[in-house]
């Protein structure tokens, strides 16, 4: 390989084995935050990359809302699987049966208390860093957050006192309490995602490609019906052809509507779609300018 | 409000082999560095609908006539709200040709420690100029940091040539007078292109205003500009930074050492030096999850083992052949304060180098820069923004290049030890 056949896939994928392995060397007790969507399936690849032939140092964990596709929680248990490593999964339902989250109705998006599970679980196992697969194409307060960015006892994000971050030289040292999350891939947009699944030949939830699926319009919103969310007097049932561009809570996660199949097919739509993945899929996304600027400032990734 | 551009879509995919290429733009909200970026994300058609609708919707609030292109640059909702952009933020955008990482740096208060924060991984810096104004005490400040970082390219975007009638003899004049100071710090490689982001003349398309200059327009020289040179090349420079050891059954006796080549090559076969200590050894195999390689060069991230077993751990630096590090435990270097608390003479600090972190302490402020007129100052302090020649004393020997031959090992950043904050930038010189 020289400097001509490297590619623009190649580069981001060396900064980020470079970035998990800072992770690994200088944090005492990291774990990788895997959800079972496409980005973690990324990070999982590229935590293979940076530590192969040796197991992972560190545990996989997943804060689940039990809001889930069962194609992801599916995916997540093959993947745990067939890596050979550790998965740990905390459930919002705990963190509700002990009270630390209180909801008015189960059924109703869970996106703003995964921050409460989350911060439990990093108290249980003392993680000082948190590696996670965002990304700073997805939304605006993602743009300005750094690669180490450093969270205090309450997991808070304070955009305006962030350490500046030089070259490929980070900063990795917190005092005890607070922790450190760490994006690897930040500079990887939508499209270097599917361009990368496809070199790696990654296996993602099928939800993923297109599929016919029941779902019901509400407003400018395709609502996938499932057992969380059903008709409502009067809404008329579809049967059309979707994929999903991301996957969270079953509840306010809509897909596109697509014939896309394969991850050619795919990468194709993705250069051609004129709107943003978060735009399209995340109706929480859609309640106010600063929807994420305020999770992230509450702990949320 | 129109949505323009839009529908005329292009279908390419982008290929697989498209190459990197991060810049910084320099200049302040005045020069129309937003409307710029704005400019190439839109005509780029990097904007997507629901974005667009967005600041449309944003422009029209604020009685505008157009669609304030600046405004996509707009970031958090402390910003939206005071009128002010307080970090640096990144962009995306993606060409057939190349990928695009574009550090968006405010152009007020604390310039210098985000301009040299998001110049230190830039390939390329566009520094804008109002054509009106021509060559200000910012523009020699943007450039001295550009030459102090070692961005490899500058690009003079001399904008607003709509408001001078797009004369040649003003670009010109502006042209020359900052040829013949860049000259003065060394730098040559300047490419110097006459715009107007507001009408979008040189910035994706030519255009029809400037039909005298026969350049490219910005967008196609980003493109094109070659960059496989910006690393080093020559000199083999492998920071370990993570020792590999399975101790399973099949790896039993495995023991590599991960990290990335950060300047030049190395093949397997090949006789190494390991730094500080000295201690030499073969390269065994080159390893990567893809399978093992004949020959590695930088950037790659790889796994190397080695014929004997030496002592090595975190922070060792190998080196093969041709020009050798320095070995030290005191050095002089330019250092760029990053934090509001100023520096301590008395106190110790500690210092991360490659992989290698080490207690440091400052003996001696040589000089201050001041950076609008690069006169130099005795020093008794540092303040945030302050740029300065020391000298560092370090607890353990670092091995490490001048910054001018290679960026990564002649690179620091400082920390203090009670904070935990990352204080100072450093150049080895």
């Amino acid at each position: 390989m020289n400097a001509r056949t490297f590619t623009h896939l190649d580069a981001l994928e060396s900064e980020s084995i470079h970035i998990m392995r800072e992770v690994a060397a200088d944090c005492k007790n990291p774990a990788l935050l895997f959800s079972g969507g496409k980005d973690s399936i990324v990070m999982l690849r590229l935590a293979e990359k940076a530590f192969r032939p040796a197991k992972f140092p560190f545990p996989l964990v997943h804060i689940d809302t039990e809001h889930n596709f069962p194609e992801v929680i599916a995916c997540r248990e093959k993947l745990a699987a067939d890596l050979g490593e550790r998965l740990i999964v905390r459930s919002l339902e705990d963190s509700i049966r002990r009270g630390s989250i209180v909801i008015k109705n189960p059924d109703l998006p869970r996106n703003p208390y995964q921050s409460v599970t989350l911060l439990e679980t990093i108290a249980e196992f003392g993680f000082d860093a948190c590696l996670g697969g965002a990304r700073r194409d997805e939304e605006k307060a993602r743009a300005k957050e750094r690669i180490f960015s450093f969270r205090d006892e309450f997991g808070q994000w304070d955009p305006k006192s962030q350490r500046p971050e030089l070259w490929d030289i980070y900063n990795t040292r917190v005092h005890h309490g607070e922790n450190i999350r760490v994006f690897p891939i930040s500079n990887w947009t939508e499209m270097d995602i599917w361009q990368y699944i496809g070199r790696e030949k990654l296996h993602i939830p099928s939800i993923y490609y297109a599929h016919e699926r029941e779902v019901i319009r509400r407003g400018n919103n395709v609502i996938p019906v499932s057992r969380l969310v059903q008709p409502k007097p009067g809404e008329k049932v579809e049967i059309i052809s979707v994929r999903f561009r991301t996957v969270g809570d079953m509840t306010c996660t809509a897909p596109v509507e697509s014939i896309a199949r394969t991850v050619d097919e795919i990468i194709e739509e993705t250069a051609t779609t004129r709107i943003t993945e978060r735009g399209a899929t995340r109706m929480d996304d859609q309640t106010s300018d600063a929807s994420m600027e305020l999770r992230k400032k509450e702990g949320y990734f | 409000m129109k949505i323009e551009n839009l529908s005329s879509l292009e279908t390419e995919t982008m290929s697989n082999t498209t190459q990197l290429l991060r810049f910084i733009t320099a200049g302040s909200v005045d020069d129309g560095k937003s409307t710029l970026i704005g400019r190439l994300l839109h005509d780029s058609k990097s904007i997507f609908e629901d974005q667009f609708t967005a600041i449309s919707k944003t422009s029209e609030r604020r009685g505008m006539e157009k669609v304030d292109l600046s405004l996509l640059t707009d970031g958090l909702q402390a910003e939206r709200e005071q009128g002010i952009t307080i970090d640096v933020a990144y962009r995306y955008f993606a060409t057939p040709l190349r990928k695009f990482i574009i550090g968006d740096t405010p152009g007020h208060e604390q310039y210098t420690r985000n301009m040299v924060t998001a110049a230190s991984t830039a390939n390329l810096v566009v520094i804008l100029i109002d054509a009106r104004k021509g060559m200000l005490t910012q523009t020699r400040r943007h450039t001295f940091l550009a030459s102090l970082v070692g961005v490899p390219h500058i690009v003079l975007a001399v904008n607003k040539m709509d408001m001078v009638d797009y004369s040649e003899d003003t670009f010109n004049a502006i042209v020359a007078e900052y040829r013949a100071f860049a000259a003065q710090l060394g730098i040559h490689d300047v490419t110097c292109i006459p715009m107007s982001a507001l009408n979008g003349d040189m910035v994706v398309e030519h255009g029809t205003n400037l039909s005298w200059y026969k350049g490219a327009p910005l967008l196609e020289f980003l493109e094109n500009v070659v960059i496989d040179y910006d690393v080093n090349t020559t000199d083999f420079r492998f920071p370990v930074q993570w020792v590999c050891r399975p101790q399973t059954q099949e790896y039993h006796d495995f023991r590599g050492f991960s990290g990335r080549i950060e300047s030049g090559g190395i093949a397997v076969g090949d006789e190494i030096t390991v730094l500080p200590s000295g201690r030499s050894s073969k390269v065994k195999e080159i390893v990567t999850y893809d399978g093992n390689l004949q020959r590695a060069y930088a950037p790659q991230s790889v796994t190397l083992t080695l014929a004997d077993e030496i002592d090595i751990s975190r922070g060792d630096l190998f080196v093969h052949g041709g020009a050798q590090p320095q070995v030290a435990k005191e050095f002089e270097a330019m250092l760029c304060w990053l934090s509001e608390t100023p520096l301590d003479l008395n106190r110790k600090y500690i210092i991360k180098h490659t992989t290698r972190t080490v207690k440091c302490h400052f003996s001696r402020l040589e000089y201050r820069v001041d950076v609008n007129t690069l006169a130099h100052h005795q020093a008794s302090a540092l303040n945030m923004n302050d740029i300065a020649r020391v000298v560092m004393k370090v607890q353990q020997p670092l091995a490490f290049d001048h910054y001018n031959k290679n960026r990564a090992t002649g690179s620091f950043i400082v920390i203090d030890e009670a904070s935990n904050n990352t204080v100072a930038a450093g150049m080895i010189a």
